[in-house]
């Protein structure tokens, strides 16, 4: 068989797990401080003997978009939404710190201060654990301050104050989670200029034109390799007949 | 078969569900103490298909390496608990909370529920029930002679009588119940919220105290929904699950061709 059809296969499968990406991308339109990735092709040309003519081509995840989504605004006390860069740090499954920007959050019946899918906030100290309150208020730092039930309205007291990281985005790598880690694996310092804004949300990134047209683009893409794969068996019918013929 | 199709697939079903959730809001935009929902979703796991510093040669490694995620789903649908609109209803035995907390019921099967709709009323015993018949804890039974219930701030319900109009008669005291983190609570429909493991055990003390809210007689807790809000949403699930089918039909044009080879 020709080589051509193994390179044009390895296109057309690259064109599915990308266009598997922008669905991934466009399925979570509506998910709060969702990132969206960026996937791109690379070149890997075949190292042997002849002729370097063959590459084929590999799909890679280098990076995801930081870019900040729109801020919604909830009135919701325990909304949170980052203003510019940076990061929520939370508790992830095995207990390490993770870095989140989805700031739905709520108060377990402990009183732990959790993300609405149970991950625990972190403070500067562990979890930020908040007493049983009649006002609850989250800085533009991050201090959560309440008003502990049967106190005067004035008798604020902190319960602590969420950790806000801003690592350099090339440092960040997104787990299997969802949640951003530090490639070193260490946790990053917290940061004094990250700011909050309480009663709103980040909406995700997810840009709906520019998937749109990448989607399109992959469709092309996929039936142009397509046409090489049909052009690979025309030929090889063509030589068949050739040899057939004596 | 190509993965995007059941990505794009789990993206319909949190539109749907996003969906639902709004029309269940703007249904109740005329229910007494009716709480909005909100859903949230989450990206669901990544699949590490090539990892960094795979080799790519015997002397190269790859720059970076290859994740897939499959999608989006809902994590929750969580109640909003913010206070609602005050309307006076002249009705003497509708009692809203202005403030935190919740009415005790006392359910059919010896349970007990709790609600923020307070537009109450008198069974055949003379008992203050809900709108349900489901009877209001403490207990209060309201003599069928009273011409005049008066419900104070605090929770004190007195009568006046016909004989002695100056005598007023204290008949009890509503108390009302608090939840460490009220978005726990489960519903239960009627307006009715069940007591969960993640809600906590509720706080019970008089209305006016310990961060409670305060009861108004004659008016009533209107429901909490943003129409304009709704809708604004409805506006973008729509058109997010316009964009996830059109994944699927490209998906599917996608394998139309290979089946055509």
């Amino acid at each position: 068989m020709d080589r051509v059809i193994y390179i044009a296969m390895t296109g057309a499968r690259e064109v599915t797990r990308q266009q598997a990406a922008v669905s991934h991308n466009l399925a979570n339109i509506s998910t709060h401080g969702f990132k969206q990735e960026l996937n791109v092709f690379r070149a890997l040309p075949v190292v042997g003997e002849g002729a370097r003519t063959r590459a084929f081509v590999l799909e890679t995840t280098p990076r995801s978009d930081f870019t900040p989504g729109a801020i919604q605004q909830t009135e919701r006390p325990l909304d949170v939404a980052v203003r510019g860069p940076g990061w929520i740090a939370v508790q992830d499954a095995n207990g390490q710190e993770a870095y989140t920007r989805m700031g739905h959050l709520q108060i377990s019946q402990n009183g732990i201060m959790q993300t609405t899918n149970g991950l625990n906030v972190l403070g500067d100290a562990g979890p930020v654990a908040v007493p049983p309150d009649q006002e609850l208020l989250i800085g533009k730092d991050g201090t959560v301050s309440t008003v502990p039930i049967g106190q005067n309205l004035n008798a604020v007291a902190i319960a602590g104050r969420i950790k806000l990281v801003n690592p350099a985005e090339v440092d960040l790598v997104r787990g299997e989670d969802g949640l951003f880690r530090q490639k070193s694996g260490q946790p990053a310092e917290a940061d004094a200029n990250v700011t909050l804004i309480s009663g709103a949300l980040e909406s995700s990134n997810v840009n709906p034109a520019e998937a749109m047209v990448s989607m399109v683009s992959l469709a092309r893409q996929f039936e142009m390799q397509m046409r090489v794969i049909r052009a690979a068996e025309d030929n090889n019918r063509s030589a068949d007949k050739v040899l057939s013929a004596t | 078969m190509l993965r995007s199709l059941h990505i794009a697939r789990t993206g319909l079903d949190t539109q749907q569900t996003q969906l639902d959730v709004i029309s269940n809001n703007l249904a109740n935009v005329s229910t007494t103490g009716f709480k909005k929902s909100r859903a949230i979703f989450e990206d669901l796991l990544y699949q590490t298909i090539r990892q960094p510093g795979a080799q790519s040669s015997q002397q190269t490694q790859l720059p970076s390496g290859f994740q897939l995620g499959v999608g989006a789903r809902t994590v929750a649908t969580e109640r909003i608990h913010q206070q609602g609109g005050l309307q006076q209803t002249n009705n003497s035995l509708d009692i809203a909370i202005n403030g935190r907390g919740f009415f005790q019921i006392q359910m059919p099967d010896g349970g007990t529920a709790y609600t923020r709709d307070g537009s109450f009323q008198v069974d055949s015993q003379g008992t203050l029930v809900t709108a349900s018949g489901y009877p209001v804890q403490p207990n209060l039974q309201i003599p069928n002679d009273a011409l005049v219930v008066s419900i104070a701030r605090d929770g004190i319900v007195s009568v006046t009588q016909p004989g002695n109009p100056n005598t007023v008669t204290e008949l009890g005291q509503l108390q009302l119940a608090t939840f460490v983190n009220t978005a726990g609570l489960q519903s239960q429909g009627e307006n009715l919220y069940l007591e969960t493991a993640a809600s906590g055990a509720p706080q019970v003390n008089n209305p006016g105290t310990e961060g409670l809210g305060v009861l108004n007689q004659s008016f009533i807790e209107t429901s909490n929904v943003n129409v304009a809000e709704e809708l604004v949403n409805m506006i973008v699930a729509q058109r997010a699950f316009e964009l996830n089918s059109r994944a699927i039909t490209t998906s599917d044009q996608m394998l139309q061709r290979l089946t055509q080879l």
